[in-house]
């Protein structure tokens, strides 16, 4: 079967083990994750991981089970690419000198809707949001002169279908009054 | 007794003022009924140990002779008398002992709440002296865990805990608790866990799959039951029996759902799997419709995938959403506690029988008998079989003994011909097949059925992976009897050696000690029989004694374990020989 990029998104409690617990479950099934992040969600107290991973349609179900089956999981969900909004951020680190000297640079910056996020003496760093394709052009475009940094963050993501936690969180309420 | 009992849990569930982190463990332990835990302690444990001094009287301490014996113990509790075993631990190299029996606790489902003592707080993660994550270890094989740093955490964690062990699937929860957690004194209550919100144990039973499920049994002609022990841990026996004897449908059975269903029953015929009965195996894939109940489709079960009842529709009774298409596809899935599903079933399903159907089992069986069952207990060599020694235990116990199982072919020849007349009665390793298992989880499987006998069938590999327990059975006077099948081999990988290695033993034969010396060594009374004639009455010795008794019973060297699946193949391949 056909291996996909799907965004796995998963709402949690908040607790000190558990993202050791879910990478435990790709790490059981040696499972690359393509990338990881973590943020408080929409919800007080409830937390976000957007992970992502590349597999099959059939694999990334069972996945999301799992991880669904951990105590501390509310809900965990999985999208194709289609299927959500998605953006990645970068930063990139650059001698100031380049800045003033090379003209090309200040094109580059324009060109690729990126900001200038701090300029410095010594340096400056360009911040990029945006689908991968375009922070890693800009990550090539700027490489000729000399690239001190690079960094690019997980995906973000979220879902054109709704999440409806609110409400699982509620019925839990109901039956337990 | 009764309202003595009664006072006491009420003192504990009470508040109290002012209290150790550590005493506030043991009122928890308490509270939630938990009188009885094994054990052995250390320095970080100290002020939980230094309360169960205190509260002897309330709650049985049970001195394992190491960690890995006490989550046995704790298993083998928990799997006869259906309550949460509790298992306690020092840190670092008392916490990692408990793993592999947290591990099987996890894979057999089997309730387990394991408290470790940690580092002090201020220690944490400075490499302390007996240090060790044992929350990240013991992560991927607990349902959850948790470590307390505050005494004012401990009702509420403790209330989860065991709420978490018992409910839905159950399984192990480890608590790990630093020691100036114990230590620390705040003012106690204790409040039962009755509901987490992001855990949905019990999920809803969709009435229009069982619609969909009852058609598909008025339509099938050669339906199949396969049970697991679900129906065990959902404590629907009743349920199920109905809905056997109601359907009229055969019934064949996992290890772990061993002893759901009287082996005398008629409905009941047999075991599936590797070393499973050769009609089961053969009739997965010939049956027109699989209904699974509280299985989870093993690869020891199932073999070859590809080739597993591809003929048939599956309907498939599941509690744990996780399992429902994980290895194989269900046509209609009952998503519920299965005493719910198969309630639900009952009002649905019309009474029948499949003579035609039970016959193609009668044929098969005939066949497995002349080939297996008749050598295996009526052998005609010199040497004893392991399937004589297992009819001989039922002949004396009439089927209602606990049976605890190691792991070998001597775990595989007692499912296979050991009779049960009622529930929780079998306890095995199944899922993880950990050996050294049974000698401790006996203990436990003797205190949880104090009233029944109990009895260890071990091989002479795994018994001494944890022979030291007989130091617990000894000063428990815990009436365990052990019964060792002496091979000398480590038997089932010597028969794979000689099946796929071209009988190159590396490392299986074993030089044994002298068992019965070292039975008397702990006071247990012991006796070796080696010839067949010695054999009815040794059994019957051991069987009518009250105290602790050991049997050697040596086997033949060599012999096979049959009907086998290989590794990998169909059930469809299965060999007679
Ligand atoms: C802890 C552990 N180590 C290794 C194994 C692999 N193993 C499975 S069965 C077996 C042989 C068991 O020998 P014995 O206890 O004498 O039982 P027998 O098969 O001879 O009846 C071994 C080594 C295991 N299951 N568990
Ligand atoms: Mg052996």
């Amino acid at each position: 079967m056909e291996q996909k990029i799907f965004t796995i998104s998963v709402y949690t409690e908040n607790n000190v083990g558990l993202l050791n617990r879910i990478s435990a479950i790709f790490l059981k099934r040696h499972i690359n994750i393509e990338s990881f992040s973590t943020s408080q969600s929409e919800i007080k107290d409830v937390f976000r991981f957007v992970i992502v991973v590349k597999m099959t349609a059939e694999k990334v179900v069972k996945i999301v089970k799992q991880i669904e089956k951990q105590v501390d999981v509310i809900r965990a969900f999985y999208h194709t690419d289609e299927e959500t909004i998605f953006q990645e951020n970068a930063l990139y680190k650059v001698k100031s000198s380049a800045l003033f000297e090379e003209r090309q640079i200040q094109n580059i910056i324009k060109e690729s809707h990126s900001n200038i996020v701090t300029v410095s003496p010594e340096f400056f760093v360009i911040e990029k949001t945006g689908f991968r394709n375009e922070t890693e052009q800009l990550r090539k475009d700027l490489e000729p002169y000399g690239l001190l940094q690079f960094v690019r963050s997980g995906r973000i993501s979220v879902t054109k279908a709704k999440m409806g936690i609110s409400e699982i969180l509620n019925t839990f309420k109901n039956n337990n009054k | 007794m009764e309202t003595n009992t009664n006072e006491k849990l009420k003192k504990a569930a009470s508040e109290a003022l002012n209290i150790s982190g550590a005493e506030a463990v043991i009122r928890c332990l308490l509270a939630e009924g938990a009188n009885l835990v094994y054990g052995y302690p250390g320095g970080a444990i100290m002020p939980i140990y230094d309360e169960l001094y205190k509260f002897q009287d309330e709650l049985h301490h049970v001195l394992t002779r190491h960690e890995q014996g006490a989550t046995h113990a704790a298993q083998g509790f928990a799997r006869t008398s259906g309550k949460v075993g509790v298992a306690l631990a020092t840190s670092g190299p008392g916490a990692t002992n408990l793993v592999t029996g947290i591990a099987d606790a996890q894979i057999d489902s089997t309730p387990m709440v394991c408290i470790t003592g940690q580092v002090a707080s201020h220690l944490l993660g400075s490499d302390a002296f007996q240090e060790t994550d044992i929350i990240g270890i013991s992560t991927p094989v607990t349902k959850w865990n948790y470590q307390i740093t505050k005494a004012s955490e401990i009702p509420e964690i403790m209330a989860k805990a065991f709420y978490i062990a018992r409910s839905g699937r159950p399984g192990p929860v480890l608590i790990d608790i630093t020691k100036d957690a114990q230590f620390e004194k705040f003012d106690f209550a204790y409040q039962k866990c009755d509901g987490i919100r992001s855990y949905q144990p019990y999920p809803t039973l969709v009435m229009d799959a069982v619609d969909e499920a009852a058609t598909l049994i008025a339509q099938a002609k050669k339906p199949l039951i396969v049970w697991g022990q679900g129906v065990i841990l959902g404590k629907a026996e009743e349920e199920f029996k109905t809905f056997v004897e109601k359907s009229g449908i055969p019934a064949v059975w996992t290890i772990l759902g061993l002893s759901a269903l009287p082996t005398d029953h008629p409905s009941n015929r047999g075991m599936v799997g590797m070393h499973g009965n050769y009609a089961p195996n053969l009739l997965t894939n010939e049956c027109d419709l699989l209904i699974a109940v509280g299985m989870r489709f093993d690869d020891r079960v199932t073999g070859d995938l590809t080739t597993y009842a591809k003929q048939a529709k599956i309907i498939h009774l599941e509690l744990d959403p996780a399992e429902v298409n994980k290895n194989v596809l269900a046509d209609v899935v009952l998503l519920a506690d299965c005493k719910i599903s198969l309630k639900a079933l009952n009002d649905r399903v019309e009474e029948k029988t499949y003579p035609q159907w039970l016959q193609r089992f009668d044929e098969l069986d005939a066949i497995e008998h002349e080939k297996v069952i008749h050598s295996d207990l009526n052998p005609s060599k010199t040497g004893l079989t392991m399937g004589e020694a297992i009819a001989m235990i039922n002949k004396h116990s009439n089927g209602d003994a606990v049976i605890v199982t190691d792991v070998g072919q001597h775990q595989m020849v007692a499912c296979r011909y050991a009779k049960f007349n009622q529930s929780k009665s079998n306890v095995t390793s199944g899922g993880l097949g950990t050996m050294g298992f049974a000698l401790p989880a006996a203990i436990g499987a003797k205190m949880g059925a104090m009233d029944r006998e109990v009895v260890a069938v071990i091989g002479d590999g795994g018994y001494q992976m944890t022979i030291q327990e007989l130091g617990t059975i000894f000063q428990q006077h815990l009436a365990v009897k052990i019964v060792v099948l002496n091979n000398d081999f480590l038997g089932m990988v010597r028969q794979w050696q000689q099946l796929f290695f071209d009988k190159r033993y590396a490392s299986t034969e074993m030089v044994n000690p002298d068992f019965v010396t070292i039975a008397k060594g702990f006071q247990i009374e012991a006796k070796r029989v080696k010839e067949r004639k010695d054999l009815d009455l040794a059994v019957q010795e051991m069987m009518t004694s009250k105290k602790p008794y050991f049997l050697e019973v040596c086997v033949e060297k060599e012999d096979n374990v049959f009907p086998m699946i290989a590794t990998g193949a169909s059930v469809s391949d299965i060999r007679l020989e």
